[in-house]
């Protein structure tokens, strides 16, 4: 059996996830990395996206939206504001607020609103994420 | 003398109000579960989240980020939470207490104060002042994260733009279902959090930043100010359903007091009928014999 190194996914609600995987892929500051056993102690802020983390041959895909991730002692910890399964997402409620956030980035875009157009932006990510996490499951 | 009807509406009338307060006290208990489970579930959350901020800040240059940086303190806002909803006994009110005071301190020393009132009841009592800069009422039901974020970003937004050089939280902290205790923190600028002992000790190692420290620094202090409105906002919840609990039971205790006492009246009166009635009687029938 190949090492494991320890999830957890903590958001204000309460803690997601906490189990022994195989490895990890986030969606960093940089870019996506994967963690693995005995990684280097690492600290990174998260962007809104898509965590997939294995268990086995299992894999498991999670939407989370902002905050970091730290690994230390072969464990990595997520401080995200919040996290879905995949499988719990309702595809179809996403799928009409990735619409009514492309409605809106076009709006603002148009009217020159700096503030409404980052907001529209963040939604449209999170949708966008919620989207492609449900595909996974 | 009240009449017999009159103590018996009475009577009727504060039973009905010992069977409301009796049922706002069970859903205040309700409740004060589900904000107690709201609160365990935020703690391994702040203490994570503290855990990596010490780390970070240790060796951080207060200079360098605008939400840490200390100016000559000319204007202070306090942020105030409370609840939306009253008859939670002197609750909202001991925050009201407090927050003057503060303001009276600060007024005393030349500066000057702005507030910003989360939640009805403290807007209410502040609402002639004249110092409200926002408000944000009507969301103490049900908020999220996102509520409080909103409120931070406008907080911090303020705070950059110089409207304020010192801004402190006030709120009902929640000691135990007995006790609130209404108390003031600050909130910015930021100061480097720090752990004692051994945390420090450990978390101090060979780091892999991504980004660099400042950018990273960069993304979480908005994110510890959030992290401080909505455990204040949290606080507020738990302790205004534990006040309302302590201030309808009391309420239903003195209703039944009430009813004892009027139940008292109410004998002494169909009494003083039933004797008057037989005096009548017996006076007529002595009248008859003669």
């Amino acid at each position: 059996m190949a090492q494991q190194i320890r999830l957890e996914v903590v958001t204000p609600n309460g803690a997601v996830v906490n189990e022994d995987v195989d490895i990890v892929n986030a969606p960093g500051y940089g870019g996506d990395f994967g963690v693995l056993a005995n990684h280097a102690p690492f600290l990174s802020t998260i962007k809104i996206g898509l965590l997939t983390y294995e268990q086995g041959k299992q894999r498991q895909s999670l939407m989370i939206s902002g905050g970091f991730s730290e690994v230390s002692n072969n464990k990595i910890t997520f401080l995200v504001e919040s996290a879905e399964f995949g499988k719990e997402i309702d595809v179809d409620r996403a799928m009409k607020a990735k619409e009514r956030a492309e409605k809106r980035l076009s709006q603002a875009a148009a009217h020159d609103e700096k503030f409404n157009q980052t907001r529209a932006e963040a939604a449209l990510q999170r949708a966008l994420a919620r989207i492609k996490a449900s595909k996974i499951a | 003398m009240p009449s017999l009807k009159d103590v018996q509406n009475k009577i009727a009338g504060v039973k009905k109000t010992a069977q409301i307060t009796k049922a706002m006290n069970m859903v205040a208990s309700a409740r004060l579960r589900g904000a107690q489970d709201k609160m365990e579930a935020f703690r391994p959350y702040t203490s994570k989240f503290n855990e990596a901020m010490s780390n970070l800040s240790g060796g951080a240059n207060t200079d360098s980020f605008p939400l840490m940086e200390v100016r000559d303190v000319k204007t202070v806002e306090l942020v105030l939470v409370t609840s939306d909803r009253g008859l939670c006994g002197s609750f909202n009110a001991n925050i009201a207490k407090l927050a003057n005071k503060k303001i009276e301190e600060y007024e005393a020393e030349g500066k000057t104060v702005t507030l910003v009132c989360v939640g009805k009841k403290g807007f209410g009592s502040f609402k002639k002042s004249g110092k409200v800069r926002t408000k944000y009422t009507d969301i103490m039901a049900g908020f999220q994260m996102f509520n409080a974020r909103e409120i931070a970003q406008d907080i911090s937004q303020n705070f950059i733009n110089g409207g304020c050089d010192k801004v402190e939280v006030i709120y009902g902290h929640f000691k135990s279902v007995a006790r609130q205790i209404p108390v003031a923190e600050d909130m910015l600028p930021i100061t480097p959090v720090v752990i004692e002992g051994e945390a420090v000790a450990k978390m101090s190692g060979d780091y892999i930043y991504e980004p660099s420290t400042e950018e990273i620094m960069d993304v979480m202090q908005p994110l510890y100010l959030n992290v401080i409105i909505y455990h204040a906002m949290l606080e507020v919840g738990a302790s205004e359903h534990a006040a309302r609990m302590t201030s309808m039971d009391n309420a239903t205790k003195a209703c039944k007091d009430i009813v004892k006492d009027l139940t008292l009246i109410y004998n002494k009166a169909r009494q003083a009928a039933v004797t008057g009635e037989l005096m009548d009687i017996v006076g007529g029938a002595e009248a008859l014999k003669g």
